[in-house]
Parts: C-alpha cells; sequence; structure tokens
C-alpha cells in the first residue's frame, strides 16, 4: 500500500519512517512525502493513482489541506483516494469543515500511531 | 416804578437761571419769594396808590440786588446784568431823590441826569447784547460738556456692560477648560485601557494560535520518544544476536531522535514563552536577540493565529533571511510585537485583495532581514522588511497611518493602536526607523530600521 504524506513539518518523514520500519521493510506499507499541497497535487500527477492513502496536514503554507482534499475529491473520481486529515487544529470548524470536502477520517496531532495503523488495519 | 420793573426782570432772570442750574438752593427759595413779594407789592401799591412810599422800597431793593449780585461769586456770570441795569437803576433813584429833596442844584443835575438817561439806556442794551452773546456761547459750551457727559456716560455704562460680558467669559472659558481637562484626563485613561485592550487583543490572536501550534513539536517529543523507547528495545534483541553493526546504527537513530526530541522541546517552549513575554508589561530590558528567529517565530503565530481565527484565510509565506546577521541587543517582546502587528496587517491586506477575486492572484507575504549598513546608513543597521503584495496602501491614509486610533479596519476590528504603538516602540524605544513603501494594487513594504551597535 502506497502512502503519501503530506505536512509542512519536514521531520514528519522522519517520524513515519521511524514508526513505520516495521511495516516498511516488510514491504506492506510504501511512503511519499510532499511539503506541501501543491507539491502532493504534483505527486499525484505524476504518479496517477498510486497512492490509494493519502495524509495530509491542514495548516500549510500556500495550499491548505482542506483545499488539496478538495481538489482531490474533485479530480481524481474513480475511485478517488482515501484522504485523513492530521491536524494540530482539531477544533470543531476544522472537523465539520473536513468531513464537508469529502475527508475519509480525522486524526490529530500528537499522532496516536497505535490508532493510526489500527485505522490503516481497516481501510485495508 | 421803572425800579419795581427792573427788580422783578432781575428776580425773575436769577429764578429762572437758578431753576435750571441749582433748584432748592438757598438763592433760588429766596429769589422765589422775592418774586411773589414784589408781585404782592406791586398789588398793593396800585391799590392802595402808595407809590411815594414803595418807590423807595423798589429802590432799595434794586440797589440791594445788584449788590447781592455783583458781591456774590455764585452769580460772577451774570455780573455783567448788573453792570447793565446800575446806570438806569441809579439815574432813576437819584431823579426821585432830586423830586423829594429839591435845591438850587436839583434842576441843573435833573438836566444832567436827563441828559444821561439814553445813554443809560443804550448801556443797558449794548450790555445785554453782549451778556445774550455770552449766555448763548456758554449755554453751547455746557451743551457740549453736557453732551460729553452723557457719552461719558454712556461709554462707562457700555465699559461695565462688557466688564460683565468678560467676567461672564472667562467664567465659561474656565468652565469649559475644566471640562476639556477633564475629557483629556477621561482620554488618557481610556488610551491606557485601549492599550491594554489592544495587547490583550493581539494576545488572544496569539494564545489561539498558540494552543494548536503548540501540539505540532509535542507531536515530534511524544512520537519519537516513544519510537526511541521500541529502537532500544530492538537495539538489546539486536545486542543479544550479537550483530553489533545494526545495534550500533540503530543507536545512531535513537541518538537523532534524541537531537530532535530536544530541538522540538525547545521549540514548544519558544512558542509559549513568546506567548508570556508578549503579554507581559515591556521589561524595557534590551538582550542580545536573533533577529531571524524573532521574525520566523512570529510570522508562524501570526499566520496560524490568523488560521485559527478564520478557516477560509490562505496565504503563502517567504523567508528571505541574511543568516550573517547574528544577534543585535533589542527589547525582544517589543519588537517581537511590532513583527507580529506588521505580519498581521500584511496577511490581512493579501486576504482583502484576495478577496476581490483578481485571476492569477497568489496572496503572498515575505518577511526579509538584512545588514543594511552598506546602503548609505548612519553607523550599523539592521533591516526587517514585511513585504506583502496586498491591495496596498493610498497616499491619503499613508500620511496618518503612525497616528494613534486611525485605522481603516471596519469597527470593533482594529483599535487603530497597533502601528501606532509600533512606531513608538521601533522610533522611540530602539532609536530605529519604521517606514513604509506602498504602491495602491500592487503591494506594501515596511521597513524596520535598528541599530546594530
Amino acid at each position: 500500500m502506497k502512502i503519501l504524506v503530506v505536512d509542512d513539518e519536514k521531520d514528519m518523514q522522519l517520524l513515519f519512517e521511524q514508526r513505520f520500519r516495521k511495516e516498511i521493510r516488510n514491504g506492506i506499507t510504501e511512503f511519499a512525502f510532499a511539503n506541501s499541497g501543491e507539491e502532493a497535487l504534483g505527486y499525484l500527477q505524476r504518479h496517477n493513482h498510486e497512492a490509494v492513502l493519502i495524509l495530509s496536514d491542514i495548516n500549510m503554507p500556500g495550499m491548505s489541506g482542506l483545499e488539496l482534499l478538495q481538489e482531490i475529491k474533485t479530480r481524481y473520481e474513480n475511485p478517488p483516494p482515501i484522504v485523513m486529515m492530521i491536524t494540530a487544529y482539531g477544533d470543531p470548524d476544522n472537523y465539520n469543515q473536513a468531513m464537508r470536502l469529502g475527508a475519509d477520517d480525522f486524526l490529530t496531532k500528537p499522532i496516536d500511531f497505535n490508532q493510526l495503523k489500527e485505522k490503516l488495519k481497516i481501510t485495508n | 416804578m421803572l425800579d419795581a420793573f427792573v427788580a422783578l426782570f432781575l428776580v425773575l432772570h436769577f429764578r429762572k437761571t437758578l431753576k435750571v442750574k441749582a433748584p432748592g438752593s438757598y438763592w433760588f427759595r429766596m429769589f422765589n419769594s422775592t418774586a411773589y413779594a414784589i408781585v404782592i407789592l406791586l398789588v398793593l401799591q396800585e391799590v392802595l396808590r402808595i407809590s411815594s412810599i414803595t418807590m423807595w422800597i423798589w429802590h432799595v431793593l434794586v440797589l440791594l440786588l445788584i449788590i447781592v449780585l455783583l458781591r456774590n461769586p455764585e452769580f460772577k456770570n451774570d455780573r455783567s446784568i448788573a453792570l447793565a441795569v446800575l446806570p438806569l437803576v441809579l439815574i432813576s433813584f437819584l431823579q426821585d431823590i432830586l423830586k423829594v429833596w429839591p435845591n438850587k442844584f436839583a434842576d441843573k443835575l435833573a438836566n444832567y441826569l436827563d441828559y444821561a438817561f439814553p445813554f443809560a439806556i443804550i448801556w443797558l442794551v449794548t450790555l445785554w447784547i453782549i451778556f445774550r452773546r455770552q449766555q448763548k456761547a456758554l449755554e453751547k459750551e455746557r451743551k457740549i460738556r453736557e453732551e460729553e457727559e452723557r457719552e461719558a456716560r454712556i461709554v462707562a455704562a457700555r465699559k461695565t456692560e462688557l466688564e460683565i460680558l468678560v467676567n461672564e467669559r472667562t467664567a465659561e472659558i474656565t468652565r469649559q477648560k475644566e471640562e476639556l481637562q477633564h475629557a483629556l484626563d477621561d482620554l488618557k485613561a481610556t488610551q491606557a485601557q485601549l492599550i491594554q485592550s489592544e495587547k490583550m487583543a493581539s494576545l488572544g490572536e496569539l494564545t489561539a494560535g498558540i494552543a494548536h501550534e503548540i501540539q505540532n513539536p509535542l507531536n515530534f517529543v511524544n512520537n519519537f520518544s516513544d519510537v526511541s523507547g521500541e529502537l532500544l528495545e530492538e537495539m538489546k534483541a539486536e545486542l543479544e544476536k550479537g550483530d553489533y553493526n545494526e545495534a550500533i546504527a540503530i543507536a545512531e537513530e535513537v541518538k537523532q531522535n534524541l537531537d530532535k526530541i530536544l530541538f522540538h522541546g525547545k521549540r514548544a517552549d519558544a512558542i509559549v514563552k513568546g506567548m508570556l513575554q508578549h503579554s507581559r508589561t515591556s521589561s524595557g530590558q534590551k538582550e542580545p536577540t536573533d533577529i531571524n528567529a524573532l521574525c520566523d517565530e512570529y510570522l508562524r503565530l501570526s499566520y496560524h493565529g490568523l488560521r485559527a481565527k478564520d478557516k477560509t484565510f490562505n496565504a503563502k509565506f517567504e523567508t528571505d533571511f541574511d543568516q550573517s546577521l547574528g544577534v543585535i541587543r533589542i527589547i525582544p517582546q517589543d519588537i517581537g510585537r511590532v513583527i507580529l502587528n506588521l505580519i498581521n496587517n500584511a496577511f490581512y491586506a493579501v486576504n482583502a485583495r484576495q478577496k476581490q477575486h483578481v485571476p492569477g492572484y497568489e496572496p503572498t507575504v515575505i518577511i526579509k532581514t538584512s545588514n543594511a549598513t552598506a546602503t548609505g546608513n548612519r553607523g550599523n543597521i539592521v533591516e526587517i522588511r514585511v513585504i506583502d503584495n496586498g491591495t496596498g496602501i493610498p497616499q491619503s491614509v499613508r500620511d496618518k497611518i503612525f497616528q494613534p486610533f486611525f485605522t481603516t479596519k471596519p469597527t470593533g476590528e482594529g483599535t487603530g493602536l497597533g502601528l501606532s504603538l509600533s512606531y513608538d516602540i521601533v522610533n522611540k524605544g530602539h532609536n530605529g526607523e519604521l517606514l513604509l513603501e506602498s504602491k495602491e494594487g500592487e503591494g506594501t513594504t515596511f521597513i524596520i530600521k535598528l541599530p546594530a551597535d
């Protein structure tokens, strides 16, 4: 399963690689990283439909995670990739907006990786 | 008989004069009674036919009157009348004496007196005319004096009136001054309150940002420490297996994680400290401060604060830091407030322009630091530029932008104190300069110049 992680925090890559080191080693998951919404869209265009799961931050300079979500859900229709939002801003406004735009799940930072892994198995 | 009329004439004349000049005076009453006495005596004389007796009374009366007029200083102006009638009176007196006391000179003297009579008349008329003229001149003078007095009275009345008016006005002005002083005191108190609420308002924005922003470093602190625990377990297993190379590789990873934990722990600390420093009243203490770090911190705080407040808000932000700047001595929470204020304004401006839906518009805020010493400034100068491509500021607004309470934001959104306080902090507190360059429809650049030594 290929997962695209979108976050302007660069240390996110190291964290995911360590947290999922066993899954990566065993070839269960493969990760790609983007530092902005724009970068994520570029990646999706280049690697059409490769990523089945997108984990995106919301607050990023430039295109926000919510805009990225909207873009993905309207542009990639058949079938659209699963998008989970991961944000430090877990207020109801943000949550409702993400859900209205078609987010498949909504997680808050600090990330509970055990919970995340469980959700990934459910979506598998 | 003549003397009787002369007496009556004199008495009436002076009675009239005195009536105007000094009614109720001794002489007026005197002349008044005398006039009645003369009239009564005249009537008696005609009824009883006693003119042979009364004529002496007339003579004496006239002479007495003339003496009174000539001797008394009160009638100084009327002496000429007395003089005018004197020859006539004397002639008449002498004629009567001659009538009752005939002697050898009497006829001769009576002749002389007859001759003298016309001259006495001429004398009387002449003096009378002169007297009338004098009287007229005096009357005229008196009228002028009266007029002057009347004017003086009017002037005095006006003066009193004006004095009352001036006093009223003075009282009014004093009252107004006191009211204004009171209003000024109130305003000063309100201003102090507003400065505090401006601080609290931006603190509120910050808090919203911080509460969420702190989750980002915490995410790393929690997860890196947790994962490091797992890694250490794995390392133990590798060591038991005897795979030292793998164990060392894992140890390297753990070390790297600890660095990350420390880094993000410090970052969380800085975020909280920034908030505390912001809320604290300025200590006024200058400390060596890393300008780039300060700008970066407040840029993030501003951005996330605005995002927390307005979900639709979005903008690109870039930093262009001169890494050679090092530290300069400033009051960090004060300059931090200035930077925060300028960045908030910049985001506000790009947001406003974005709402105009210009195709291809990309809202961008850039914060740039540089050493401006080379560009013709005195001493060492560090420059911070906050650049936006927002709506720009019209010239009319530019002139007033640093004035306290000037704001273009809708009521309730801005206190109008942000830039005014920023100006004071930079210009007065740091001996620096706060400038702006702006072009309508293209954007605005705020420049903070700070002396670096």
